[in-house]
């Protein structure tokens, strides 16, 4: 599954949003059309950072229905691992890169009466994509976007003029707030509601949601977590006969592919569950950051995330 | 541009599916049969491969296979379409699925067969010739009103195979548009709303083997521009494609009548090509089944299959010759093919010069 379906492109565009935000725009390197998505698919982005291969997955925000080009948002994080900060020093128009083609986690539900859609800072990126694509099919939908300040809320004004009434924003240092007991009180039966943005937020909305009855299937939300840093470790790999050592700052997953071993991912972020690798045998601690194993699994340390989780301990067998 | 009315391309033959049964398969078309079993014995397996375009003359060749067939199978299927409606449905929120298939179909139906079908687009205004089938329609792309029917009916009256479109949602799949008239006895109007897990429980021995959620954890990673494609196989007597459950009392009792003089040319092996593709604007999956039916009496031209077909059936645990519908049969079909089984060992792979 990992790398077979990649799109050599060009990047045609770099726009400087705001101080943290900059967007890029990808065409095919052949000059033909981008593959057709919808709205809320992700593209893994490769980076060559100086000779340290570093993939990030960014939701497309481009209309769906453009073949033209993809284009991107990516927020700029000083204390990340690097893929954010390469993206804005390293990358400029005219480069050639390589991205996946497009993966949805992120989908809209059509059965949905309306589309209820709470976004947060960067998160604001997926709906942008799905807004375009459900303002085409004629679907009614209402935008909730909380940003920091009005410096920092990116395509505020574009979607206030495409959409008007339909795009409600909320300044955090104007002391505004999603008012949500409220906001979902008040929305017609059969709404199913999107949420992406910071974790703390995700976990407010839909735990708000499901204490007022909302059934499970109306609830969506998509979250990629960056892997995170820890302590370096070993892991050994049972099918491949190796051991592969992981740095502080590396992802496991990313400990593999160096190693050259042909991991499966999609999302490289704890989401989409096809980096599930079982464990063979373990002698610590799982450090499990993935919204994927249950807990159950995560109890029995049966099965690791390569893409976030870490370790500590003595030994670590996996099977790949 | 107006459609040549005396378009008959001896290409396409002119045979029933029922009721007489005309159906035959040419020496062209017994030479890319797809013999799905590549070794002596059979068990069910994942069994996925890239789609990718194989050899050429294959089943292979092309995205999607027109055959010799095409036009007889399409009468064939409004025939169907006529005495039962509800073999094609597609609830509300599959619609922009259709138009995902509908654009896929045409798309490649026109590049890879430029001598039957074309289309042009002029931005959403498009242009769709069918000269097999005498269709020439404009249409405007995304407006249900401009076709004579919703997009997917349209495009799927003019395939050959069923189609089935699953949502995703809840991390599993839900069939919710399905056109099906010719199936190894299940029916669209009992599935419809179900989820993957559902539609697949009559299936014996698979869910022991955890078969089913390695590979709807597969599907649901399938990536837009990589489908993937499978063989399944059942046995059906006569080439009759609409072996539903809706008309089994129709079809079933000809099991009753088989005979070792007319067991050849009556029992069919019934292959089915399937494909899993993700569909852009939607993110569905259409799963199309492409039918291929042989006599016994043609499958046995090739000396490889014959000898390989027979240690297969020999193998086939009964709880898979019961649900693949031939338990009764299967004695017969033995001594048939016992007699093309000379114990010289087979090739690898399915192919039959190989």
């Amino acid at each position: 599954m990992s790398g077979s379906t990649r799109l050599p492109v060009i990047v045609t565009e770099v726009v400087e949003v705001n101080s943290l935000i900059k967007r890029f725009r990808f065409v095919r390197e052949d000059g033909g059309l981008m593959p057709g998505f919808s709205g809320g698919a992700h593209t893994v982005v490769e980076m060559d950072d100086n000779g340290t291969r570093r993939l990030n997955a960014y939701s497309l925000m481009s209309d769906p229905s453009d073949s033209s080009g993809y284009e991107i948002s990516v927020r700029r994080d000083e204390t990340g691992r690097g893929g954010s900060l390469f993206m804005h020093s390293g990358v400029k128009p005219g480069m050639k890169m390589v991205i996946s083609q497009p993966v949805n986690l992120f989908g809209l539900d059509l059965r949905a009466k309306k589309h209820l859609l709470i976004a947060g800072g960067i998160g604001i990126t997926p709906f942008i994509a799905q807004m375009a694509q459900l303002d085409t099919l004629g679907h009614k939908f209402e935008l909730h976007y909380a940003m920091r300040d009005r410096e920092l809320g990116a395509y505020m004004k574009e979607l206030s003029a495409r959409y008007g009434d339909r795009v409600h924003p909320y300044y955090d240092l104007e002391k505004q707030a999603i008012d949500l007991a409220t906001l979902l009180k008040t929305q017609p039966l059969g709404t199913h509601l999107y949420v992406c943005g910071p974790k703390g937020m995700i976990g407010w909305v839909l735990s708000t949601a499901e204490k007022m009855g909302w059934p499970k299937g109306a609830l969506h939300s998509e979250e990629f977590l960056a892997p995170p840093v820890g302590e370096a470790f070993k892991v050994e790999l049972s099918k491949s006969n190796i051991t592969v050592n992981v740095g502080p700052t590396q992802s496991m997953l990313e400990a593999l592919e160096a190693a050259g071993v042909d991991a499966p991912y999609l999302c490289r972020g704890g989401a989409c569950g096809q980096c599930e690798c079982k464990v063979n045998a373990v002698e610590g601690e799982i450090l499990n950051y993935d919204h994927w194993l249950s807990d159950e699994q995560k109890a029995a340390k049966s099965h690791i995330m390569p893409c976030v989780s870490r370790f500590k301990g003595e030994r670590l067998v996996i099977e790949l | 541009m107006s459609l040549d009315d005396a378009f008959k391309d001896p290409f396409f033959r002119d045979e029933s599916f029922f009721g007489d049964y005309t159906y035959r398969n040419s020496p062209h078309a017994v030479n890319r049969f797809p013999f799905p079993f590549p070794e002596d014995d059979y068990m069910y397996s994942v069994n996925m491969e890239p789609h990718v375009a194989g050899r050429p003359g294959s089943i292979f060749e092309h995205y999607f296979d027109v055959d010799e067939h095409y036009v007889s199978e399409m009468r064939d299927r409004a025939r169907v379409l006529e005495q039962d409606p509800l073999r094609c449905q597609s609830l509300p929120h599959m619609t922009l699925a259709g138009w995902d298939l509908l654009e896929l179909i045409m798309e490649k139906f026109s590049e890879e067969y430029p001598q039957w079908f074309s289309l042009t687009k002029d931005g959403n205004k498009w242009h769709w010739v069918n000269r097999p089938l005498g269709i020439d329609q404009k249409f405007t792309f995304l407006d249900e009103s401009t076709l004579p029917m919703g997009p997917f009916e349209y495009i799927t009256r003019q395939a050959q195979g069923d189609f089935t479109l699953q949502d995703q949602r809840d991390d599993n799949l839900w069939i919710e548009a399905g056109m099906v008239t010719s199936q190894a006895d299940w029916s669209l109007d009992f599935d419809i709303g179900m989820n993957f897990h559902e539609w697949h429980a009559p299936v014996p021995l698979a869910h022991q083997m955890g078969i089913f959620d390695r590979a709807l954890k597969f599907l649901l990673a399938l990536q837009y521009g990589a489908p993937v494609r499978r063989f399944n196989w059942t046995m059906t007597v006569d080439p009759l494609l609409d072996t539903s459950p809706e008309n089994y009392h129709k079809w079933g009792p000809s099991k009753t009548t088989m005979t070792p003089e007319t067991i050849g040319k009556r029992q069919h092996l019934r292959v089915e090509l399937q494909t899993l593709i993700r569909l852009p604007r939607s993110n569905a999956i259409v799963f199309p089944i492409r039918c291929y039916l042989i006599s016994l009496d043609d499958l046995v031209t090739k000396p490889k299959w014959a000898r390989r077909f027979h240690r297969v059936i020999k193998t086939v645990p009964d709880e898979l010759a019961t649900y693949k519908g031939f338990i009764r049969n299967k004695p017969m079909i033995l001594d048939y093919l016992a007699k093309y089984d000379d114990g010289a060992p087979t090739s690898p792979g399915w192919w039959p010069e190989d």
